[in-house]
């Protein structure tokens, strides 16, 4: 059993070792691993939903939007008034000072993880209530009417967006903007990482398994699965929120449709990497996430204009014959890996029978 | 806000009568939206996209010079091999499986229909001249383009004609009896696999008479299919499957919800509505029978 850790310690060492050195070792790329940190935090986020607890969710968007554009509006509005700012380009009448840059993503970061949150807490009770389809199709249309409506309101930018506070001028060091946002979404997939572990070897876990495998016998048992799915919820959000404010931050820009509730890209991506990897496991979304962040950048360039038709298919390929995605694949090939004992009497009867 | 609709007497038969004639052409994409859920229990993300395609028929024959309305024919013929096609290809491989797969499994082929259409048609806005001019009611205070009248004609048409052919000819009673047991109809000879894809072929059909009929009363745009399909969900949920008047009822009355919210939020918020009153009817339904699982505790 110790050595076991002392594995793990080495291979999360090392990983944390590469992931303070990748902006050094590959400097032109930070704002692809930049991406990548994101990415893989929406995968583990909507892991706990869909994989977990079997609520197959489009609606993690709507988390991820908000924090950006809560991000994005706090940081501004601290300091200047946040209706001029989206009417006429505010960034060139209004600047930010590096102290007040700072302090803004600070606080909008922390108000953007929060709100999130209380917003699926909030509506949790209504939504979580409905089952299978019910809730994937709700949850969709929650994400898309979100987008919808956030590009009508006039104090965010309505339809033509909303500029996100640039990088301060008076940091002379070029490469800090990529650093900086780096670091940043880094500290926050350590953290994410941490935390889904955690979740991972908890009582917590056991509950979400069970209302996966059968709400109605979960509930039988005791369980007070609603308690038990709005916390799942609100954990998501909570990631998905900071994720959506770093990336506001780094793409400098928000499009209500285009950018924040993004159903069509972000949306279906976090889905789909999460499917890849496969669902219901620690590791799978990790590797889902970088498999395909290395697939979208490697072959998006090769076939640009094609980019949404190799989307879908790769989305009919994948949803169609990998199910169970990679980790469900090498668990079927090397089940002892897996710590799954295999009685060899029963494997042969259950062939015979066949 | 603006409730200037509650004013105005007759902006408020405008907008009824606008959303009843629209209602009509959302009751005929959701009665295929019905068909295939009950036949193959699939839910049909691609369903708008569907309508779209048909709507570009349409289109490209207005191009060459047809008139556009020959395409309530021509765009269904075409759309049924289309719907046929996609079944060999993908469809029957969701069939009998988890709902979430052949959500997400058509949501990636919707995409592509997208991005293709976008390749082939532009990503400019659309739309078909029919000429048909309009007809002017209550001393030319409410205007109807007559294109409306002759698209809620032509749905009326082609749903009696459905279910006729369903009541009536084998086919339809083998889809029928495929949605009722599919075991049970296989053990008395139905070939469920070509009822499956006759059901989305017919399904797909629907969709070009539909998608047909929009081009030439509304507009085109590769990518505005996802609120036909949550339109037809949305009826599809409040009727039931297999209630038809019940589909043509409440596809009118989307339609009348539409035009108002339209009228009393502004445009810009059309489509929000629409996806908020989906998520407004699904947690309603929810509510609903979740006191009626009480009541059985």
């Amino acid at each position: 059993m110790n050595k076991v850790k002392q594995k793990d310690l080495i291979l999360y060492s090392g990983l944390i070792i590469l992931g303070l050195a990748a902006p050094y070792l590959f400097s032109a790329f930070k704002v692809q691993l930049t991406y990548l940190c994101v990415l893989i935090v929406l995968a583990m986020t909507w892991n706990l939903q869909g994989g977990e607890m079997g609520y197959n969710t489009f609606g993690n968007i709507l988390f991820y939007g908000l924090g950006m554009y809560l991000t994005a509006s706090v940081q501004v509005g601290m300091f200047f008034p946040l209706a001029e700012w989206t009417e006429s380009g505010g960034e060139k009448t209004f600047v930010h000072t590096t102290a007040q840059y700072f302090q803004g993503i600070g606080v909008g970061l922390l108000v953007s993880a929060i709100i999130p949150a209380i917003v699926a807490g909030a509506i949790g009770y209504a939504i979580l209530g409905l089952r299978g389809h019910y809730f994937a199709i709700c949850t969709l249309g929650l994400g898309i009417a979100a987008g919808e409506i956030a590009g009508g309101i006039e104090i965010i930018g309505a339809g033509q967006g909303f500029t996100t506070p640039p990088f301060p001028a008076e940091i002379v060091d070029t490469e800090a903007r990529g650093k900086f946002f780096y670091f940043l979404s880094f500290a926050l997939l350590i953290g994410t990482f941490v935390f889904v572990k955690y979740i991972y070897g908890s009582r917590f876990k056991l509950i979400l398994n069970a209302i996966r495998d059968n709400e109605d016998k979960a509930e039988a048992m005791g369980i007070q699965t609603m308690k038990y799915k709005i916390t799942g919820w609100m954990c998501s959000a909570f990631f998905c929120g900071l994720a959506g404010g770093i990336m506001g931050g780094l793409i400098g820009y928000i499009d209500s449709t285009d950018v924040a509730f993004d159903g069509r890209e972000m949306g279906v991506f976090m889905v789909l990497m999460a499917i890849l990897g496969g669902k219901g496991t620690l590791w799978g979304p990790v590797i889902g996430a970088t498999l395909f962040h290395f697939f979208k950048e490697g072959l998006w360039t090769l076939i640009l204009g094609w980019q949404y038709v190799a989307l879908g298919v790769l989305i009919v390929v994948i949803v169609i014959y990998f199910p169970e995605g990679l980790m469900g694949w090498l668990r079927e090939k090397y089940p002892e890996r897996f710590g799954e004992v295999i009685d060899e009497k029963d494997r042969k009867a259950q062939v015979e029978l066949k | 806000m603006d409730f200037l609709i509650f004013k105005a007497p007759m902006l408020m038969v405008q907008a009824s009568l606008d959303g009843i004639l629209l209602g009509i052409l959302f009751a005929l994409i959701a009665y295929g939206m019905a068909l295939q859920w009950g036949v193959m229990n699939i839910i049909n993300i691609a369903q708008g996209d569907l309508v779209i395609l048909g709507g570009y028929i349409a289109y490209t024959m207005y191009l060459v010079g047809i008139h556009p309305a020959w395409g309530v024919i021509v765009s269904p013929i075409i759309m049924y091999f289309v719907g046929v096609l996609l079944y060999k290809l993908v469809i029957n491989k969701v069939v009998d499986r988890d709902l979430f797969i052949s959500i997400l499994a058509t949501f990636g082929i919707a995409i592509v229909f997208q991005q293709l259409m976008n390749f082939i048609f532009g990503a400019d806005v659309v739309v078909a001249q029919s000429e048909y001019g309009t007809t002017m009611l209550f001393d030319n205070s409410v205007t109807l383009p007559n294109s409306k009248i002759f698209s809620a004609f032509i749905s009326v048409l082609y749903a009696v004609a459905l279910v006729i052919y369903m009541k009536k000819s084998r086919l339809g009673r083998a889809i029928r009896a495929t949605a009722q047991n599919a075991r049970a109809a296989k053990i008395l000879g139905v070939d469920t696999e070509k009822v499956y894809a006759a059901t989305f072929g017919i399904n797909a059909a629907l969709c070009g008479i539909a998608g047909a009929l929009i081009s030439i009363t509304l507009t085109l745009h590769p990518y505005v299919g996802l609120p036909y399909t949550v339109r037809s969900f949305m009826i599809v949920i409040v009727a039931g499957l297999g209630n038809l008047p019940a589909v043509a009822l409440s596809g009118m009355g989307l339609g009348l919800f539409e035009e108002f919210a339209d009228y009393i939020l502004g445009t810009e918020f059309r489509i929000g509505a629409v996806f908020m009153l989906l998520v407004f009817i699904l947690v309603y339904r929810r509510f609903k029978l979740s006191k009626k699982r009480e009541y059985l505790k």
